[in-house]
């Protein structure tokens, strides 16, 4: 049965927390001011949680379950990293404190600044950017500040692979650029003819992933990298796809300027259902100046028996701020304690075994799924959700027919490039059984797609509801509860 | 520990690839920059890292050890329990964002309460499933605006009184817009002026004007006769506001808004250094198509199930890449959630109830601090919860000094408006009592006759 909405279950004149009186003398609130009707909800404290629990009920989470959506790097989410960020010296703590007081805060930073640039061969690093699409904005303004400063006005144009996510372009829209798009070539790399000659005078960067989003790590990288080098452009490195990279090789000593990280991603912190995420940027020397305010510097040395100070800085042409305060702290403090966790090691050990098992899994799904490019994937890897042989069935009803069997399905039809596209990543915290068992499912589901396709076409059947009609939800478009009061004559 | 593999299935799943290591793998990356060596700390236990961060966390003064005058944008309140119990859900917080809505309803359903519950406290007619922060909100909301006149309206009137933060951030967001100029907040413009100032600025090419409610000074203005000002102009008027204080003062809907947007924090987040926290944004149903970041809409399945989806993604970047409304692609879930359960257990009697013990609480430490000798309170206008104290010293002196008897001074306005040096800006929320407050004025009290 549907879980009825918070109003619906309202009940005028309950109470969920109390609150004590005033302890001071009243001062009565201008009478223009005051508020003559507060439509909130009225409910006990049990009903608040009751409601919440049966919600949760109805969600997939990686908790519950293999979660395979390619280019989301849904890996376990260690609860102690949950633990630390909440202790109250980190949770407690107010962004606008005197910098004495938050030296805790600012190791923290200061530390994560420098591990990050480390695995990544980079020279400096900001932590503000408060998710990936931001620290992408933060990269292209970045490369817009550069050229400026440069008095070189004509790059206007960037460079996005056809493969590329479409926070890429969006992102580049933003600062003004027009989009040049680059096609791949037979062997799903970047299209090197293509790129030469699209670049010029004109050509501000270019937005690579790497390993891009059919999980292939570009073979010709070095070059691709020098041909834009060498048209004046800058290189940014979208981070997505690092999960795959960690102690195998460093974005920065291949010649990339500017990489976002997402540490929902590669460093563990969770995606709380759709945020908030962390999208530090790192750059290369030539670029640090202009990283986004503020970064956490070492105002004064430390000795042996003493701290360093820590305190804010900005960056001398920076880009300027792109969120209030100190970015989003608590993901900071999760992605240290994941990193301390690991050591040099244990990170190398991740991004291994995070290509292992696409590999692995790849290898069980090939003969039953078309591999439009066949090669040695990292840590995804992208199938076609179609047959001849099985003509009407689409990557939707394979999606869907998946969550009968218990899985999350894959990301679907991105990327762009392949015909009904399923991306598959499962991340190196998934053990060989729940491989196993994936791939049985899906080739189950490839003889089901011949042999009974109206399984597939009518999936899900085990789901709370089936197929939401999407067109009404865009059409009658009801984006808020019926509100009693508000309803009411 | 996190990779479940143990050596002999590692091995059987290399025999099946027909390899010998796992190192064959990476044959694609250019063998003089293959497996670099990371300097970096060797592992530790989770035993060993807890405690270091939990050492490094003392290190650290919080508002548990103080008492907090300091706000600024970001409030020290009580969070319920059920709000951290509800939101430490795995099925919650290992989610992802909703693109599978038959296994994602309790997502969609908590992201469709969360607009509702916005929208009934802006009075707004739809609020977007958020943004990071209030700055962002304030930065899509110029985007929208400009987007809303098709460009042909490239100026923005932005109060002097709006967060400072918030006005940078509007400025990164909007630089790479050449045509577009926002003025309002001049340096040599007095920052305590009243909004009705602006409206000399607004003219026919003018598609935004942004203003703060309560603002950055905690002050409070009625805004009928501004909007109407605004709307006379044809331009949008945004109002950026504390949610909490909406449990007490008319919404701004009242005076005519057309977007809500908002710093979220004060709704049951954590103050967690300034981040993670909640970018609220609420409008006129006329603009929702304008709208930048996901929204949730309800609908029906085959059976005729009611149940919810991510609905008007036409208007996104994963469909209209470069022609999109915005480059955002998650929102800010699980604080969005985290604000939707507090609204839920406070309720309309919860959520008026702490709003006015801040209101009191505040009026009672602003009238107190009044009669120090050598401190000037400057209540010309109406305020909520934060008011600006004219102090006879620096603040940064002051707040050393306070912090010594284990209070956090309020906000040096002097940091970001040079006019108002030894002006400090004091918040007080329901945290605070008398007996806290008086304390603050006795040692305010040495300070003078020190």
């Amino acid at each position: 049965m549907a879980e009825p909405t918070i109003f619906e279950i309202s009940s005028a004149g309950r109470i969920g927390v109390k609150y004590p009186s005033p302890d001071v003398p009243e001062t009565p609130l201008p009478v223009n001011f005051a508020r003559d009707q507060l439509p909130l909800p009225e409910l006990s404290e049990q009903d608040v949680i009751r409601h919440y629990t049966r919600l949760s009920k109805l969600n997939y989470s990686v908790d519950g379950g293999f979660y395979p959506l390619g280019s989301c790097t849904m890996k376990y989410n260690p609860r102690v990293n949950e633990r630390a960020a909440r202790l109250p010296g980190f949770a407690s703590v107010h962004p606008f404190q005197p910098v004495e007081t938050v030296q805790g805060c600012l190791a923290i930073m200061y530390n994560l600044q420098l591990w990050l640039q480390e695995i990544s061969g980079f020279k400096g690093v900001s932590l503000q950017p408060a998710a990936g699409a931001q620290g992408e904005f933060v990269g292209v303004s970045i490369i817009k500040s550069y050229h400026e400063s440069r008095k070189d006005s004509k790059r206007t144009k960037i460079l996005i692979p056809d493969s590329a996510h479409g926070t890429n372009p969006a992102s580049s829209a933003m600062k003004g650029y027009e989009i040049v798009p680059i096609p791949t070539d037979a062997n799903g790399d970047v299209d090197l003819e293509a790129l030469r000659a699209a670049c010029d005078e004109t050509t501000a960067g270019l937005m690579l992933t790497n390993p891009n989003t059919l999980g292939l790590f570009e073979k010709d990288v070095v070059e691709v990298i020098q041909i834009v080098h060498a048209a004046g452009g800058l290189v940014y490195g979208d981070g997505a796809n690092l999960n795959a990279l960690l102690g195998i090789v460093r974005p920065g000593d291949l010649g990339i300027d500017i990489m976002h990280f997402n540490l929902h991603k590669t460093f563990s912190t969770p995606h709380g259902g759709g945020g908030p995420g962390s999208g530090p940027v790192g750059v290369a020397s030539h670029l640090v100046d202009f990283l986004p305010a503020p970064v956490v510097d070492v105002m004064e040395k430390g000795t042996e028996d003493m701290a360093p100070l820590y305190g804010f800085r900005s960056p001398s042409r920076t880009i300027g701020r792109v969120k209030s305060f100190n970015g989003h702290f608590g993901m900071l403090v999760r992605a240290f304690v994941y990193i301390s966790m690991h050591g040099p090691d244990g990170l190398l050990s991740i991004s291994k075994y995070a290509v292992l098992n696409a590999n692995y899994l790849l290898a069980k799904l090939k003969p039953y799924y078309k591999l439009p490019y066949d090669r040695v994937c990292m840590h995804e890897f992208v199938l076609e959700g179609r047959w001849e042989d099985a003509p009407g069935v689409i990557a939707l009803d394979i999606a869907k027919r998946l969550m009968d069997y218990g899985f999350h399905p894959p990301t679907n039809y991105f990327p762009l490039i392949v015909h009904d596209a399923l991306m598959i990543e499962p991340t190196e915290t998934e053990n060989k059984q729940i491989l196993d068992a994936f791939a049985e499912a899906l080739i189950k589901i490839a003889g089901e797609a011949k042999t009974e396709p109206e399984l597939l076409k009518t999936a899900p059947h085990v789901t709370p509801v089936g197929r939401l009609d999407e067109v009404k939800a865009a059409r009658d478009l009801v984006l808020c509860c019926w509100i009693p009061e508000l309803s009411s004559p | 520990m996190f990779i479940p593999h143990t050596g002999s299935e590692t091995g059987e799943m290399l025999k099946e690839l027909g390899l010998k290591s796992i190192d064959e793998l990476f044959n694609d990356v250019p063998v003089e920059y293959r497996f670099p060596k990371l300097d970096l700390p060797a592992a530790l236990s989770e035993m060993e890292a807890f405690s270091m961060a939990q050492a490094i966390s003392q290190s650290n003064e919080s508002t548990q050890d103080l008492v907090c005058f300091l706000g600024a944008g970001a409030y020290n309140h009580y969070i319920p329990s059920v709000v951290d119990s509800v939101i430490s859900r795995g099925e919650f917080f290992t989610a992802y964002t909703p693109y599978q809505p038959e296994i994602s309803q309790g997502t969609l359903q908590a992201v469709f309460e969360y607009q509702s519950l916005i929208a009934a406290l802006t009075g707004m007619d739809v609020s977007n499933a958020s943004h990071y922060d209030g700055a962002t909100a304030c930065a899509e909301a110029g985007v929208l605006a400009y987007h809303h006149f098709f460009g042909k309206r490239p100026r923005m009137v932005v109060a002097p009184s709006v967060h400072p933060h918030y006005r940078e951030t509007m400025r990164t967001y909007l630089g790479g817009y050449a045509e577009i100029q926002i003025t309002g907040d001049d340096p040599d413009r007095d920052p305590l002026s009243t909004p009705d100032y602006l409206i000399s600025l607004v003219d026919q090419h003018t598609s935004l004007v942004l203003v703060q409610y309560p603002d950055f000074f905690g002050r409070i203005f009625d805004l009928t006769e501004f909007a109407k000002a605004v709307h006379e102009k044809g331009a949008l008027l945004a109002v950026a506001v504390n949610p909490l204080s909406l449990g007490l003062l008319k919404p701004p809907s009242d005076f005519g808004a057309d977007i809500v947007v908002g710093e979220g924090q004060s709704l049951g987040i954590p103050l967690s250094f300034g981040g993670p926290y909640l970018g609220i944004f609420a409008t006129r149903k006329e603009l929702v198509r304008k709208l930048a970041g996901r929204l949730v809409g309800e609908s029906i399945d085959q059976q005729g199930r009611k149940g919810y989806v991510l609905t008007l993604t036409a208007r996104e970047q994963h469909i209209r890449r470069d022609k999109a409304t915005s480059n955002i692609c998650t929102n800010q879930g699980l604080m969005a959630l985290a604000s939707s359960v507090y609204l839920s257990a406070l309720g309309k009697h919860g959520l008026k109830s702490v709003a006015n013990l801040c209101y009191q609480k505040a009026h009672y430490a602003a009238s107190r601090i009044a009669k120090v000798p050598g401190f000037a309170v400057l209540d010309d206008s109406p305020f909520f919860h934060e008011f600006i104290v004219h102090c006879p010293e620096s603040v940064e002196d002051l707040n050393l000094h306070l912090l010594d008897h284990g209070i956090l001074g309020g906000y040096d306005l002097g940091c970001d408006y040079p006019s108002l040096e030894d002006h400090m800006l004091v918040a007080v929320t329901e945290l605070v009592d008398k007996e806290d407050i008086d304390m603050l004025c006795d040692v305010l009290s040495e300070v003078k006759h020190g």
